[in-house]
């Protein structure tokens, strides 16, 4: 596949929306991860919802 | 079970979350596949006989230029039911939304000056097409900056919504900006009176590219609500343990007056509270 004299454009274009969804999918992870943790934490203090579901049966 | 009948079940957080919990994966792998079917047909698509290989820029430009108002629109319908139905996951759905259209938006804007500079001798120009869309990424950025803002999340939700529905009038400026005045954008190719005028070669790989974006937005934005919805329940668990610990050294605090006062001697031993 020969991309001819602007290969550097097409390229970076592909390789930026490769970054740009990597990182959009890194930050809902982690930001998923974090938030299940913030309500285990809490739940082991003993602060739980009235309907008292843990942490784990909402995954 | 009726539409309505769904909508207001969904309107349940929980149910919603164990909704997103069984369709998440299928989402995922649906567009794992979708994207790659799109990459290939774009690698195989002929060169342009005007643009050459450049127009391979427009298999991931275009989608992203789709989605970046299709994301809009999404947050304009959740604004309306943030705002007159009142539903519990519209401003949840809003707020996930945002910062994935500014990402879209951000992505039509750097490849689409990307494939300005070879074609046009320009990466930017201040014209309407390309100014609209730049307000639009600004928009974003502006209702992830007020949702940061205001703490309390339904009154955030409310100002967001009223924004929301007033940045929407931006969404037709956008879309006939080629067709209302002069500019270097070209105008509407696939989504035009008449048909598509690309050839199907280069049409083929861009419908199944936006169709693979569709999908990956769809899943972003589920996962992403997932969280918000987290994200407010341990709000107020925190705000339920603060209440509590509040309430408790409150009451300690009236045990202590109270058996001080009782005991009259003015000394200060501790005394357990009630809470």
């Amino acid at each position: 596949m020969a991309l001819g004299p602007y290969a550097s454009f097409i390229l970076t274009s592909y390789l930026l929306a490769a970054l740009v969804v990597a990182l959009l999918i890194g930050w809902i992870g982690l930001d998923y991860r974090s938030q299940t943790r913030r309500l285990r934490e809490l739940e082991q203090r003993g602060v739980v919802r009235r309907s008292a579901r843990s942490a784990t049966e909402i995954r | 079970m009726t539409l309505t009948d769904r909508l207001t079940d969904l309107a349940n957080p929980t149910r919603f979350l164990a909704l997103t919990a069984r369709v998440l994966p299928w989402l995922m792998a649906i567009t794992a596949i979708l994207l790659a079917i799109g990459l290939f047909l774009s690698a195989q698509a002929p060169d342009d006989y005007q643009q050459g290989a450049t127009v391979k820029i427009m298999f991931i430009h275009v989608p992203n230029a789709w989605l970046s108002m299709l994301v809009w629109g999404v947050m304009s319908i959740a604004s309306l039911g943030t705002l007159v139905w009142r539903h519990p996951l519209a401003d949840v759905a809003a707020k996930a939304a945002a910062p994935i259209g500014a990402a879209f938006t951000f992505l039509a804007l750097v490849t689409g000056s990307l494939w300005g500079r070879p074609m046009w001798g320009t990466y930017w120009e201040w014209d309407a097409r390309l100014t609209s869309v730049l307000i639009l990424f600004l928009m974003y950025l502006g209702l992830i900056a007020l949702w940061r803002a205001v703490e309390d999340p339904s009154r955030a939700a409310r100002a967001a919504a009223v924004l929301t529905l007033v940045g929407a009038l931006n969404l037709p400026i956008i879309k006939f900006s080629v067709d209302w005045w002069n500019t270097l954008h070209q105008p509407a190719s696939v989504m035009r009176m008449g048909g598509p005028a690309l050839d199907r070669a280069f049409l083929i790989p861009l419908l199944v590219m936006a169709i693979a974006f569709s999908f990956l937005f769809l899943t972003l934005h589920l996962a992403a609500m997932r969280n918000e919805i987290l994200r407010r329940r341990v709000r107020s668990l925190q705000m339920m343990q603060a209440s509590q610990t509040g309430g408790a050294s409150q009451a300690g605090a009236v045990a202590s007056d109270a058996s001080t006062a009782s005991r009259g001697d003015g000394t200060l031993k501790p005394t357990i509270g009630t809470a």
